[in-house]
């Protein structure tokens, strides 16, 4: 699960390419880069990244190796049944996508089977969410502020939640590979 | 940071549930879970109740707070000309194919706040149909209905709209058709004479109109599978054979057995007819 903003796409570019098939878990992704007119991320992704990339389809299952990116314009939530839901309720911190929405609900879903990733942004959005994510005995990663573009949001995260984890970006998806095989 | 414990939060929810269908009659039984407990948590912020259970209690014991609890419930956020590619669909697909038809009514369901209801009334005069038009525009929110009546919104929506509008194949500009006071826009009130707003609850009321074309867009969303199923099959017996049903542009039948009884016109768009053959029952 991660979570990112302004700065998000030069982040998740290498950190999608260096997560490597097969993962026996999925990987759901909301960038504040899919509000709406923005169509063009999961191509641009998929360039990137060695597992299957795709927009998490309405009431469809999460799916295990493949990255599930949250669909612009809406809110994307996890059912308990761990399938996909959408709202259109208001945006939050002004994002829509927001990966509060995303997080709290995965945190509900998941309980300490999830891993939450905060990378660079300039939103607060994310912190409150990853904080559920930790309350649930989830996993909180945190990109390391100062190796980050835009460090609001990984501050905000530590400042909010905490982390378990918190590394330049480099060493992330290493961690979420090595976490992936042990799980 | 408090834990929290899910499986209590569980049983709150449930009962805080079952109290809104016993108590007031609305059944939040078969709404998605997920967009559901986030927004009884926001309740609960909101009004400083601490617990869900606090929140039951005002429900069951405060005759005035189920409208506040509906309110914050039913998600009255919309725009005009949201996805302005279907409101151009509207205006060169479907109008043209109503026209056929000497009386035409329309069902606008879920009409929140009446943003779209002003933009089909739009549609509709620029294309010469208005006249012939009767549209019902439901909402289960009192509140929302209440400002749809008034046409009234915040003036810093209006450059967004008006970009939708245009791309929707607006014909003059937006602003011809609101006045602007302070921060606010007043919608033109002509364009609600043939608007009639009613209090309908998709969940537990009935067919009340016999339709050309259903728009109800980002309601379903909200609804489990076999709500969904029940509300399609609603719209479905509402509708002329041939008649048009429009949903949000993320919505779709394919969860929904009623959804047999439909065939896209513009799958992409979310737009689609009933088929001519199948009895109101649903049985083809
Ligand atoms: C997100 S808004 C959609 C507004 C507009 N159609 C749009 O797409 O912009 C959802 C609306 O559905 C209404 N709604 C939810 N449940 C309903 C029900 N059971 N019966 C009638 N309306 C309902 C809500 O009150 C809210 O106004």
């Amino acid at each position: 699960m991660i979570g990112c903003s302004a700065g998000g796409l030069g982040a998740l570019k290498p950190l999608l390419r260096a997560l490597t098939p097969p993962l026996p878990l999925p990987v759901i992704v909301c960038s504040h880069s899919a509000e709406p007119g923005t169509g063009l991320l999961v191509p641009l992704l998929a360039r990137h990244a060695r597992l299957p990339v795709r927009e998490a389809r309405e009431r469809w299952p999460v799916e295990a190796g493949i990255i599930h990116l949250a669909p612009p314009g809406y809110h994307l939530l996890i059912e308990r049944d761990r399938c996909f839901a959408y709202s259109v309720d208001e945006p939050v911190h002004y994002s829509r996508p927001s990966i509060d929405v995303l997080f709290e609900s995965a945190a509900d879903a998941y309980g300490a089977g999830l891993a939450g990733v905060m990378l660079t942004g300039a939103s607060p959005d994310g912190a409150q969410g990853l904080a559920r994510i930790r309350q649930a005995g989830g996993l909180a990663i945190v990109q390391d502020p100062a190796d980050a573009l835009a460090p609001t949001m990984p501050q905000a995260a530590l400042d909010q939640a905490g982390a378990d984890h918190c590394l330049p970006l480099a060493r992330i998806a290493p961690l979420l590979n090595e976490l992936a095989h042990c799980a | 940071m408090d834990r929290i414990d899910p499986a209590l939060e569980d049983i709150e929810l449930e009962l805080f549930v079952r109290a809104l269908r016993q108590r007031h009659g609305y059944d939040f039984g078969h709404y998605a879970p997920a967009s559901l407990r986030r927004r009884v948590r926001q309740l609960v912020q909101t009004h400083g109740t601490g617990t869900i259970s606090a929140l039951t209690g005002r429900l069951l014991h405060e005759p005035e707070f189920v409208f506040t609890v509906i309110e914050g419930l039913s998600v009255p956020v919309s725009d005009m000309f949201r996805d302005p590619p279907v409101f151009r669909a509207l205006r060169e697909q479907v109008l043209p194919l109503l026209a056929s038809w000497p009386r035409i009514n329309i069902w606008q369901a879920g009409c929140a706040s009446g943003q779209e209801v002003y933009s089909l009334a739009i549609l509709l005069e620029e294309e010469g149909l208005y006249e012939r038009c009767q549209i019902y525009a439901t909402d289960f929110n009192p509140a929302a209905l209440r400002r749809a009546q008034e046409g009234i919104y915040p003036a810093r929506a209006a450059q967004a709209w008006s970009r939708n509008y245009l791309e929707a194949g607006g014909r003059h500009s937006l602003a011809d058709y609101y006045s602007a006071r302070y921060e606010f826009i007043k919608l033109d009130q002509r364009l609600r004479r043939n608007v009639s707003f009613a209090n309908h609850n998709l969940v537990t009321d009935k067919v009340f109109c016999e339709a050309q074309l259903v728009l109800c867009r980002n309601v379903l969303i909200y609804f489990a599978n076999p709500l969904q199923d029940r509300v399609l099959g609603l719209f479905r017996d509402s509708l002329v054979r041939g008649g048009f049903l429009c949903l949000g542009l993320r919505e779709s039948l394919e969860f929904a057995p009623s959804g047999a009884d439909f065939t896209a016109l513009d799958a992409n768009l979310r737009i689609y007819r009933r088929n001519v053959f199948t009895a109101p029952d649903g049985k083809a």
